[in-house]
């Protein structure tokens, strides 16, 4: 079924939380590139944001967003999230809803995760605690390798050298190529906080370039089912415009193939010039 | 004592030099070593400023706003040791206080101005002798991965008017940002400066706004008027904290395109008519907080306005050049750009010039810029949807510019990526727009040309000035 056409066949719903206080690193480039990538597809798009105090309808929305922000501002939304939104995000998750924590909502979307000596209750929809140790902030550029159910493959240039990989970072092993079917994401991270996988949580990927989770375990963020948190912050999804098909797709339940291809030059040079930041 | 101060002044003197020879800026350099080989040299060279220092700090307009202040102070006759190259950490501070030492321990200057970074401001007030006045503009969002929140560094300045000399230096805070103005709370004889111009009023905040919640007790602020990111005029519904009333205030505020601005300017001892050579509201501002150090230190207000109409572009802050010699000049203004805040008001001011516009964009990811170059997703490039005729991305992150201009509405097939600088910048001037009128052919005035704009963040804009030094297109005074 081709997705164009002048009135939408399909539409995206969309709800970004506390979209004025968890944005600091430039949340809002993650939904532009949803919107306009509906909008060049001729399939509808739906923003919704929800606020303090706001309950939360797990029927409505095919994606659920939550970025990053100041600390006394993650502090405040996570109180709110208890409160009135925990319920509604298990509850959409269930129904397979797409839930997309970045940096600190990354952090919330776990059991718990500390500020200074505090530590505060997370929604636990991903099997993650996030804990201060003594060490510097976790800062740089970074990419990871990760493995998602029919992403579409990747093209010919997406290819990691074998070099590439041998750099600062975890010790990687005897294959520190791509796996086959597996993609780079390529961004930026800021954390001081580390967090820690329970038995239950996968990690989205495998660090090639940078720290991820923790700096130490190879691995940085976390999925449950269609539950992602990574600390790929701010603009994850221009610079890994794949990704960004991947949640459309995968939000409006259709293959990524289904998907009317786009002119996407630049959003290759993009993630190019991404991931050789990171030395990818 | 002394004379061993001598002697490191002499070795610290001596690399100056030595760097200056191999082409290197050598601003900082000799500072640095300075400071190694003396860590209070701030304090004992300061000591010898007749009159003290002055310390400007912000996140944007410090080298703008302190050139002002340079032009007010010295048509008073004061001699100044200012670093208006905008080396403003403490190694830059005391490299220009080291070159200002003369023989048998003189210094050739009787007040300090300073720029200061955010992040040393507190070390800087502790060490300075004599600190007289502190002048804080403004805190936006800026190079998270180097500066860290807006409230770490608001709680930094917090405990550094606390301490040593600037406990007592006269405080100059801006009244419309709800961060600095709390600096004021518990000090007296505060001079605080803001705008008053319904006129200006944004219809809301822009996205990349911060500082929404009150400072003493955390509740939402209500912005009655926002002007320019955060600031505005805003009261806490909770506890009552309120924009105070500014003495030194700007009204009737006119801003012509990239060129200039005017605004009339009150102060306690009058009133008076403001025509700046410079663009925007955002340099309205620093005109006006200039202005209001220059009424804590009790200058008149006729030498005020002087001073600020005499105040020509900072380098690369709306700084216009000609590129392309004799047989093909250009036009070309540079615009810096370092964060959301910062970019949103040149981009404003931008899209107040009539018709399609020509850009280079440079987009540098080196530490002095910030590493991470997420924050042109929070700065509004929407402001060029349907205004740009062709835009050039250049810059160690080039692409990412271009996709994020893409986003914002640009058509694909007017951006064009070219990495290296050099050749983006002769490309870019190299093809101009058709002429609109038919006997263009007698009109080769650079003048009337339809000009190049420029938008590097700060490691490009150094690039790109000694580019054209190099070319003999830009002077080098700045050093």
């Amino acid at each position: 079924m081709a997705l164009t056409g002048a009135t939408p066949t399909r539409t995206l719903r969309v709800c970004a939380l506390y979209p004025e206080l968890m944005n600091i690193y430039a949340d809002r480039g993650n939904l532009l590139v949803l919107e306009r990538r509906c909008a060049w597809r001729g399939i509808g798009f739906e923003l919704t944001a929800s606020g303090f105090g706001e309950a939360l309808d797990p029927e409505a929305y095919d994606l659920f967003y939550i970025g990053g922000g100041q600390d006394r501002d993650q502090r405040l939304c996570a109180e709110d999230l208890l409160l009135h939104k925990r319920a509604s995000l298990h509850a959409a998750a269930a129904r397979n809803a797409i839930v997309l924590g970045v940096c600190g909502g990354y952090q919330l979307l776990g059991h718990a995760y500390a500020i200074g000596e505090e530590e505060i209750e997370g929604v636990g929809l991903l099997d993650v605690r996030t804990v201060r140790e003594a060490g510097p902030r976790l800062i740089g550029n970074v990419a990871i390798e990760v493995s998602l159910e029919g992403a579409p493959a990747p093209t010919a240039t997406a290819s990691v050298p074998a070099a590439a990989a041998a750099g600062p970072g975890p010790d990687l092993g005897p294959n520190p190529g791509l796996n086959p079917g597996s993609r780079v994401l390529a961004g930026f991270e800021n954390h001081g906080g580390r967090t820690h996988l329970g038995t239950d949580a996968q990690p989205l990927g495998r660090v090639l370039r940078g720290h991820g989770n923790d700096g130490r375990s190879g691995y940085e963020g976390a999925r449950r089912g269609k539950t992602i948190g990574t600390y790929l912050h701010g603009p994850l999804l221009p610079k890994n415009a794949w990704l960004a098909d991947w949640l459309i797709a995968t939000a409006l339940r259709v293959a990524p193939e289904e998907l009317e291809p786009l002119e996407d030059a630049l959003e290759d040079e993009a993630h190019r010039s991404a991931r050789c930041a990171a030395g990818v | 004592m002394a004379s061993t101060l001598t002697v490191k002044l002499a070795l610290a003197r001596g690399l100056g030099a030595l760097s200056r020879l191999r082409g290197g800026g050598a601003t900082s350099a000799p500072g640095k070593l300075l400071l190694a080989l003396e860590p209070d040299a701030l304090g004992a060279l300061s000591s010898r400023l007749r009159r003290g220092s002055v310390l400007v700090s912000a996140t944007n307009g410090k080298t703008t706003t302190a050139a002002m202040v340079a032009s007010i102070l010295q048509r008073e006759g004061v001699r100044l040791v200012h670093n208006q190259a905008g080396a403003n950490m403490a190694g830059g501070i005391a490299s220009t206080l080291l070159s200002a030492v003369r023989p048998r321990g003189q210094i050739a200057g009787e007040l300090g101005l300073f720029e200061v970074d955010e992040l040393w401001l507190a070390p800087v007030a502790a060490q300075l002798h004599g600190l007289c006045a502190v002048l804080l503009c403004n805190l936006f969002r800026d190079q998270l991965d180097r500066y860290g929140e807006l409230e770490t560094i608001a709680d930094s300045w917090v405990s550094a008017l606390h301490e040593g000399g600037a406990r007592t230096a006269a405080l100059v805070l801006n009244a419309d940002d709800p961060l600095i103005a709390d600096l004021g709370r518990e000090r007296d004889g505060v001079v605080y400066f803001g705008v008053d111009d319904e006129t200006l009023e944004l219809s809301g905040m822009a996205h990349a706004a911060d500082a929404k919640h009150c400072r003493r007790c955390g509740a939402p602020y209500v912005f009655d008027a926002v002007y320019l990111g955060h600031l505005g005029h805003y009261h806490c519904p909770e506890c009552g904290q309120r924009r105070p009333s500014p003495t030194v205030l700007a009204s009737e505020v006119t801003l012509e395109g990239v060129r200039s601005a005017s605004f009339r300017l009150s102060t306690p001892t009058g009133e008076a008519e403001v025509k700046l050579g410079l663009p925007g509201l955002y340099n309205v501002y620093n005109a006006l907080a200039a202005a209001a150090l220059a009424v804590a230190l009790r200058i008149p207000l006729s030498e005020i306005v002087a001073g600020l109409q005499a105040t020509t572009a900072a380098f690369g802050r709306a700084e216009t050049v000609t590129i392309g010699g004799h047989a093909h000049p250009r036009r070309t203004q540079i615009l810096l750009v370092k964060n959301p805040v910062g970019a949103n008001e040149v981009l404003r001011t931008l899209a107040l010039e009539p018709g399609e516009h020509d850009l280079l964009g440079v987009l540098n990811d080196n530490i002095a810029d910030g590493r991470d170059v997420s924050w042109i997703w929070d700065a509004d490039f929407e402001l060029l949807r349907g205004r740009v005729r062709r835009v050039t991305c250049a810059g160690t992150r080039a692409p990412e510019l271009a996709l994020r201009l893409k986003y914002a509405g640009i058509e694909s097939h007017q951006i064009e990526v070219v990495e290296d600088l050099g050749q983006a910048l002769a490309g870019a001037a190299a093809d101009r727009p058709a002429a609109d009128h038919p006997d263009a052919d007698a009109d080769t005035d650079a003048d009337t040309d339809a000009p190049l704009y420029v938008l590097p963040t700060y490691t490009a804009m150094l690039a790109l000035r000694e580019l054209l030094v190099r070319r003999g297109e830009a002077s080098s005074s700045w050093r």
